[in-house]
């Protein structure tokens, strides 16, 4: 076997000469590489959004319920009425104020996990953040229906410390409040909050963890007070990992339909709209049209935030 | 407040411990004002340490510091007027050039005119004129570090400190940086500290110099002091090259039985047998290896009666011009009296 391989490199298994002949060949490898990919992106995900998107510009006909195969734009006039409106406002409000709260969680979190923990005791924290994704998500969110819910954990808590005239005054305010944390909008925020939250502290760590103790301490050298170094140095490095949380639990929130069901007001998001509109209505065309309404969403708010320079420092 | 007549930066009995380790053990030492003070030492010396305490990152454990006679305990970097140079720059990715250098400013609200006149000032003082609209991320290594300078001058430091600065560039660049250096302190007259673990470094641009070792200082004193003079057989060896000859060499060169140093370029190489000089001493060996350098020929020369010199012999003429300066050949080494340097043998301590 050790003559053989010393007297004849080129005479190797096949396996072998495969390998030098990829080698020797770039290009190939990477074409081969990328062809399946760029498949299964363009043709399957795209291909099939794309699909969707253009029914949006069928309508339905209202005597027979049949989706009419003429391209117009019947079905957008519809999508604006005020009903619908209600809808998109309702499901941008929600997924702003949920970005915002996780923003608010996970950057402490986040800003200790990058400076204070030692390497054992950050991956304590990664897994603690990470854990509540291992388990089902329907699990999760019809756990919160119970803690919230009237006769649930949070409810008890706060007759126990004396506070159930506080959670009554909260429940009792306009539009946010409701007979019981579980069907208000206080709830289906929480939920959201609390299933969206990793996907926040994830990114904003990763930011924060490339910030060298060298920037904090020259800024501090030069006369700046902490405060000012957060402000100056910090957080402007830190904004590209909070715009890619906030992409996360923005576009998750909009795209949602079970949470808002199972825990909430009852009153429809974007995401349940589409859910009944393709199912028992049977409105294709006006499904098509809501989901649009995400993706232009997005692409307003990642203008806004490039506009506000979130993106500059990467 | 501050002293005139005090030293720029004095410390008294400084200690600075991480658990049992004694990073900076016992430091006594006051730097002039004015001065370029070079902190040397191998890594994990103290050096670093004793300039992070100079710039407030860490507060002593025991002792007190003072700069311009002022006592420095509890003061925050940010109240401290002394700026850093860092060994990485720790240059503001987000910013431009220009807002980097003027970052000092900003912090103190200096006018939006003025501190940029000023910050062009200064890029100007480190040749990078016109260079304030970049990104650190578009300029090089040496334009970086000039950069990093220029940021910590602009506020006007009674002392400058310098962490490693030119650790990160290649020879050609370091030299041509050390003379700037030199000459910008010279321009801006203030006191610079400057950690080194590259003795040549040191050696060329300080007025004084500290050599470090596990935490302690070993010596104190000028670059002709501590080259010619090593006051231990770890200074000896840590600036320049180490040529200890102790024990029953030492005693048979010298007479006495204690050990000595002395200086490669110091030691005249002569066939075997020639005449000694009433005032030189003289060794016997054999040429041990022969490392050509261009400039000069190293020799590693064991000696007859125990121990090993290294002579530095400077290439007047061909090298092999002798039969004996080879591999193997027997010579005898000469040197004046004068010019060995006798250690105690527990290295000072």
């Amino acid at each position: 076997m050790a003559a053989a391989a010393e007297t004849a490199p080129a005479g190797r298994s096949g396996l072998g000469s495969l390998s030098t002949f990829l080698y020797l060949r770039p290009r190939l490898v990477l074409t081969l590489l990328l062809v399946p990919p760029l498949l299964w992106l363009g043709v399957i995900y795209l291909g099939s959004l794309f699909a969707l998107l253009a029914q949006s510009l069928f309508h339905i006909d209202d005597f027979t319920g049949l989706v009419v195969h003429e391209p117009g734009l019947q079905t957008y006039a519809e999508l604006f009425t005020p009903a619908n409106i209600d809808i998109i406002t309702r499901t941008v409000v929600m997924a702003a104020l949920v970005t915002i709260i996780c923003g608010a969680i996970a950057f402490p979190l986040a800003y200790y996990m990058a400076r204070y923990t030692s390497t054992h005791s950050k991956a304590i924290f990664y897994i603690a953040v990470m854990l509540p994704l291992w388990s089902n998500y329907l699990v999760r969110v019809y756990s919160w229906k119970l803690i919230l819910a009237k006769e649930g954990v949070i409810t008890w808590l706060f007759n126990l410390v004396g506070l159930g005239s506080v959670l009554d005054w909260i429940l009792a305010l306009p539009v946010i409040g409701g007979p019981s944390l579980s069907v208000s909008y206080i709830g289906t925020c929480i939920t959201f909050v609390y299933i969206w939250l990793p996907y926040m502290v994830l990114p904003v760590e990763a930011a924060l963890e490339r910030v060298p103790r060298s920037f904090i301490e020259a800024s501090a050298d030069l006369g700046a007070h902490p405060g000012e170094t957060f402000r100056r140095i910090i957080l402007p490095l830190a904004i590209p990992g909070v715009a890619a949380g906030s992409i996360f639990t923005f576009s998750l929130t909009l795209g949602d339909y079970i949470i808002p069901q199972l825990v909430g007001s009852s009153r429809p998001f974007i995401g349940m709209a589409v859910y009944g509109l393709q199912g028992t209505a049977g409105n294709i065309p006006m499904a098509a049209a809501f989901a649009i309404v995400p993706i232009v969403v997005m692409g307003v708010y990642l203008t806004i935030a490039k506009r506000f320079g979130a993106f500059d420092a990467l | 407040m501050t002293d005139a007549a005090a030293p720029a930066v004095s410390f008294r009995n400084v200690a600075r411990l991480y658990g049992e380790v004694r990073a900076a053990d016992d430091l006594s030492f006051d730097i002039g004002d004015g001065e370029f003070f070079a902190l040397l030492g191998p890594s994990g010396s103290g050096k670093t340490t004793c300039l992070r305490l100079i710039a407030g990152f860490e507060q002593p454990t025991s002792g007190d510091i003072r700069v311009h006679g002022k006592p420095m305990a509890g003061v925050p970097p940010y109240e401290r007027d002394v700026n850093t140079v860092f060994q990485d720059y720790a240059l503001f990715p987000h910013m431009s050039v220009g807002e980097n250098v003027a970052y000092g400013l900003m912090i103190r609200k200096v006018p939006k005119a003025e501190r940029e006149k000023q910050a062009e000032a200064m890029l100007e003082m480190v040749a990078l004129a016109g260079l304030g609209g970049r990104r650190p991320s578009q300029l090089s290594g040496g334009q970086r570090q000039r950069v990093a300078l220029a940021r910590a001058l602009i506020n006007r430091p009674s002392v400058l400190l310098l962490d490693e600065p030119l650790g990160a560039l290649d020879l050609k660049l370091r030299e041509q940086m050390q003379v700037e250096l030199k000459a910008i302190q010279r321009q801006v007259g203030i006191t610079f500290i400057y950690v080194t673990h590259d003795q040549g470094e040191a050696l060329s641009m300080s007025d004084r110099i500290a050599v470090f070792n596990k935490g302690r200082i070993e010596q104190i004193g000028s670059p002709t002091d501590v080259y010619e003079h090593p006051a231990t057989a770890f200074v000896a060896g840590f600036v320049g090259v180490s040529n200890l000859v102790d024990g029953a060499a030492a005693a048979a060169i010298t007479g006495m039985a204690q050990a000595f140093t002395i200086r490669p370029e110091k030691i005249l190489m002569a066939a075997a047998g020639c005449g000694v000089p009433a005032d030189c001493l003289a060794a016997d060996g054999t040429i041990e290896s022969v490392l050509y350098l261009g400039s000069s020929t190293r020799y590693n020369v064991a000696l007859a009666r125990g121990g090993e010199l290294t002579v530095i012999d400077q290439n007047r003429e061909s090298p092999a011009a002798d039969g004996w300066r080879r591999q193997g050949g027997a010579v005898r080494l000469v040197w004046q009296r004068e010019h060995i340097q006798r250690i105690a043998a527990d290295g000072g301590r």
